[in-house]
């Protein structure tokens, strides 16, 4: 029993840190919208695309580092430094580590909106990037 | 123990006469090694280049280290794992503390002797605020090698209209 378990968590943990695809991620962002809201009704590209380009009552938006085309390189507000395409159509790596999509939601997100993004918020961008050829 | 120790404190003095001998020449061909580490080139050249360790002092480095969360306006936190092997590689390969203007640490490499002096004769007044070039953060707009440790005259690459007058 013990063994099973220990396969089990050690197959799910080699799971993690393997590559998958921005749908996987989208995928998971709907379950976890699921959970934070139990109306939620879908992910919608119009509203992320808006969300994408707002700078919420704050300084920034995405748009201000990754470009208000995803499909070009963006710049860094601060320092200049020149940052690869968003979306994953001109990015191919883009959305295919969780550990790296994790990192940069909690980071940009706070820089961004001052708080965490919701599942919701993820999943509308991550559906608009996805429309990006 | 105490030859390896001797061999230690030797190699570190001779590496801060080499490095401030490189830099006190303004017209050096400035190219500095930085030993590989791959988790400190990938975490710290996400959004500037990974700066090199010895344009900093340990005390420096510690205290850019322990504010991650509000690093030059910026969330920047990394795992703590990546922290640890991060700092550990910093404070190893750090510069002299002698390249501070202020008795505090400081926290930017523009901050430093060396920076002010490479940077203050021959340019433009507005140079930082081009758009081309946006902050004295990126190096690169100018120095088109410095993600590979390249500050030399060689590898300069000055934008477009911007005329640096020779001595």
């Amino acid at each position: 029993m013990r063994l099973i378990i220990t396969t089990a968590i050690t197959a799910l943990f080699s799971l993690a840190a393997q590559a998958e695809t921005p749908v996987d991620f989208q995928n998971r962002f709907a379950t976890q919208a699921q959970q934070e809201n139990p109306a939620f009704t879908g992910f919608s590209v119009e509203r992320g695309k808006q969300w994408y380009a707002s700078t919420h009552g704050r300084e920034w938006s995405c748009a201000s580092c990754h470009s208000s085309n995803p499909a070009a390189p963006g710049q860094h507000a601060t320092t200049g430094k020149v940052i690869g395409p968003l979306a994953p159509a001109a990015n191919p790596e883009r959305f295919t580590r969780a550990d790296k999509v994790e990192k940069w939601f909690k980071r940009n997100c706070n820089d961004v909106l001052g708080r965490p993004c919701t599942a919701q918020e993820k999943g509308d961008v991550l559906s608009y990037l996805l429309t990006i050829r | 123990m105490r030859a390896s120790s001797l061999f230690q404190a030797y190699s570190r003095t001779l590496l801060i006469t080499t490095f401030i001998l490189t830099i006190s020449n303004a017209h050096a061909d400035t190219r500095i090694r930085t030993p590989k580490h791959a988790v400190w080139q990938q975490e710290c050249s996400a959004c500037h280049i990974a700066y090199p360790p010895q344009l900093l002092s340990a005390p420096s480095w510690r205290a850019i280290m322990n504010g991650l969360d509000q690093h030059f306006g910026t969330d920047a936190r990394i795992d703590q794992q990546a922290h640890a092997d991060i700092l550990r590689f910093l404070e190893k390969n750090a510069g002299s503390g002698e390249l501070s203007t202020s008795a505090k640490p400081p926290l930017r490499i523009t901050e430093t002797r060396w920076f002010i002096h490479e940077h203050s004769e021959e340019l433009p007044a507005d140079i930082w605020t081009r758009p081309e070039i946006k902050s004295p953060a990126n190096c690169m707009a100018c120095h088109s090698g410095a993600d590979r440790g390249d500050y030399s005259e060689a590898g300069l690459r000055l934008p477009q209209n911007l005329n640096i007058e020779e001595d």
